[in-house]
């Protein structure tokens, strides 16, 4: 493949009081073409670094960016073929709409007929039509997103980069956005790099999720597999909710394994690749845990707790459990209509119920 | 609606309450001395200074060319000193924006404690007397001065450089003088410069100088137009640069309208000067308030 290759890109910035910060330590990724690629985590893990590297507003301190095999150290911002939107959009003010997206044309000489008719289709093509002479200060902030996103993809550039670009949308139009950018980025077939610290918009957009934190790349692949098989806590964390269980192996049987935490707690989980005696952690999602009914369960696929609190959210409840230990448990109860929500009720003695098949484990970090 | 209306009248009087002080301090101390000005301008002077009541329009007549035949004749050095200052004024707006547009952004960037230290310093001069300023440059321009001394120890002329009493000294002292005023018009708004968009021309292929061209100066333009105006109004009528650093050699129309009032006491003739530099730069204003209405305008479709 081997369409843009990060490859081991180092990056460090000083703070003012002298102490280095790893904005990006030895982040490799192998950019494949037309996808759609998020860079996905909490803000500070070095991911707009990385886009603003990409993009040339910024230089690698060590490592290289790779276009198709060529490398692209020492060429200026203005000359990659890559554009940005940024997370204001970065509209200019003085210009109409219809200037603003012809505005990368214009710099490279494109003759007016050609440039009239390309602005024309990026209108359409972001539903704008009609809007031309309008300015920015008139447009609403879905309108003005969309006008960044035409004024970059009318240069057809290779790598569409998008920073945080739906960070300032109501809930909403930040819905409506993630399916209309999916979609384009599918008709228009260029590459696509999203910055997000938004995890359920990363799920819900992209091929593939590269996880950073601390300026290290965590995990990258597909999003169900990214959610599905987490590589470590971190990512467990911070994609979706998870329910972490630490301990060791202590029993083998076939696939099924028996693992006993610190507080002496014993619970089943069913794997390949483990061997008694090894640390791991258990990802238990919300999804995969229920409240048992009475007398049901399996050895270890259960956890006694109370409920602490229930937070009805629409069509499930978030019902918090304490499980023992100072820890808490989330799972997601379905909601229904009338009555059946005492079982749920804070207050109320629960077993909750887990399938051990529903269980990722993690390697315990240097066990 | 009754409680909106008194609130509603209420406001308007209080809001007249405000305005009463300015409106008498510019009433008593700005327009009623125009008046008597514009009065003067067409009167015919006084012996011995003040002024006879008759209409006399050849206070005007003697600087742009229909004087009273019999009496005065038509002399083209006031007009041509008029055009001097214009020139001078233009000069001094010129080098000063050349001075302080490059210094804005290089402050704009600095750190907060830097920046308000220099902002500190570019109004420091205004703590000091101007008359002792100017005479500073006295001393520093003339042949036995500061600059023609360390030029001359340092053996790179042999005979004292003229620059005092000659228009580049005045053009330097004005500029020294106007610097803050273009500074702090400029640098308001080159600070509010939104940076990402020279990123986002950059990121659309632009070069440096098109980035510079198509976004930078169309967006610092009120700034350099607003403290090219703050400049030039008050460099059109200066007379302290030129009678210090100018000599005789240098006149500008300010000086003409000082020895008007104090010297020749002919008050009806530096009336009429003053108020055809008050009438040029009223032009000039115009102009641009007539252009910034437009862009206005073209910016609402």
């Amino acid at each position: 493949m081997g369409f843009l290759q990060i490859a081991s890109a180092h990056k460090a910035y000083h703070t003012p009081e002298g102490a280095q910060v790893r904005a990006l330590d030895d982040v490799t990724i192998d950019v494949r073409n037309n996808e759609f690629l998020t860079l996905l985590g909490p803000s500070g893990c070095g991911k707009t670094t990385l886009l603003k590297c990409i993009a040339g507003f910024e230089d690698l301190d060590g490592g290289d960016l790779l276009l198709e095999g060529r490398s692209l150290k020492g060429v200026p911002a203005h000359r990659r073929p890559f554009n940005t939107v940024f997370q204001n959009y970065a509209l200019f003010p003085h210009m109409t709409i219809a200037q603003n997206i012809g505005y990368g044309l214009d710099v490279a000489g494109v003759r007016k007929p050609e440039r009239d008719r390309r602005v024309g289709e990026a209108l359409e093509m972001v539903g704008l039509s009609g809007f031309d002479s309008r300015r920015p200060a008139q447009l609403s902030g879905g309108q003005q997103q969309r006008v960044a996103l035409a004024r970059s993809l009318v240069l057809k550039p290779r790598v569409l980069l998008l920073d945080e670009p739906l960070s300032a949308l109501d809930r909403k139009m930040r819905e409506t956005m993630q399916i209309e950018l999916k979609n384009l980025q599918h008709s228009v077939g260029i590459t696509f790099i999203f910055v997000t610290h938004d995890q359920e918009e990363a799920l819900a957009m992209s091929d593939r999720i590269a996880v950073l934190s601390n300026g290290r790349l965590q995990q990258i692949g597909r999003s169900t597999e990214v959610y599905d098989t987490p590589a470590n806590e971190f990512v467990a964390n911070f994609v979706g909710t998870s329910n972490l269980f630490t301990g060791r192996v202590t029993e083998r049987n076939d696939r099924l394994l028996t693992i006993e935490t610190a507080n002496g707690r014993r619970l089943a989980a069913r794997s390949d690749g483990f061997a008694v005696g090894d640390g791991v952690t258990l990802v238990l999602r919300p999804e995969h845990l229920r409240i048992a009914e009475p007398g049901e369960g399996g050895a270890g696929c259960t956890i006694e707790g109370t409920v602490k609190d229930a937070v009805f959210v629409g069509s499930i409840v978030h019902v918090h459990v304490d499980v023992g230990f100072g820890r808490t448990a989330i799972l997601h109860h379905r909601h229904e209509r009338a009555g059946a929500s005492a079982a749920v009720a804070p207050g109320a003695s629960v077993r909750i119920a887990y399938s051990p098949e529903s269980v990722h484990l993690i390697a315990a970090a240097g066990g | 609606m009754i409680a909106g209306d008194t609130v509603r009248s209420r406001r308007r009087r209080a809001l007249l309450l405000l305005l009463a002080p300015v409106t008498l301090l510019l009433g008593v101390f700005f327009l009623v001395p125009l008046g008597i000005m514009v009065v003067y301008s067409v009167l015919e002077p006084g012996l011995y200074g003040g002024v006879e009541w008759t209409w006399y329009p050849f206070n005007y007549g003697r600087i742009l060319g229909w004087p009273l035949n019999d009496y005065e004749e038509f002399d083209p050095i006031y007009l041509s000193i008029f055009l001097g200052s214009l020139k001078i004024a233009c000069l001094t707006v010129l080098f000063s924006l050349l001075i302080c547009y490059p210094a804005a952004f290089w402050v704009s960037r600095m750190g907060e404690r830097r920046k308000n230290f220099v902002l500190f310093l570019i109004t420091l001069p205004f703590f000091a007397n101007l008359l002792v300023r100017i005479y500073a440059w006295l001393l520093l321009l003339r042949p036995t001065g500061f600059i023609n001394t360390l030029l001359q120890g340092l053996g790179l002329i042999a005979q004292p450089l003229d620059m005092l009493f000659t228009s580049f000294a005045v053009v330097l002292g004005m500029v020294y003088i106007f610097t803050p005023f273009m500074f702090l018009p400029i640098y308001a708004n080159v600070e509010k410069l939104d940076y990402s968009l020279v990123r986002a021309s950059q990121d659309l292929g632009a070069t440096p100088l098109q980035t510079f061209l198509r976004v930078i100066l169309p967006l610092t333009a009120p700034g350099i137009v607003g403290g090219s105006i703050i400049v030039f109004i008050p460099a059109l009528g200066n007379f302290i640069v030129p009678a210090f650093l100018g000599g005789s050699k240098v006149q500008m129309t300010g000086n003409l309208i000082e020895r008007s009032f104090l010297q020749s006491r002919d008050w009806p003739f530096g009336a009429a000067l003053a108020l055809l530099i008050m009438a040029s730069v009223v032009l000039v204003l115009m102009i641009q308030l007539t252009r910034a209405a437009r862009t206005q305008t073209k910016g609402a479709v």
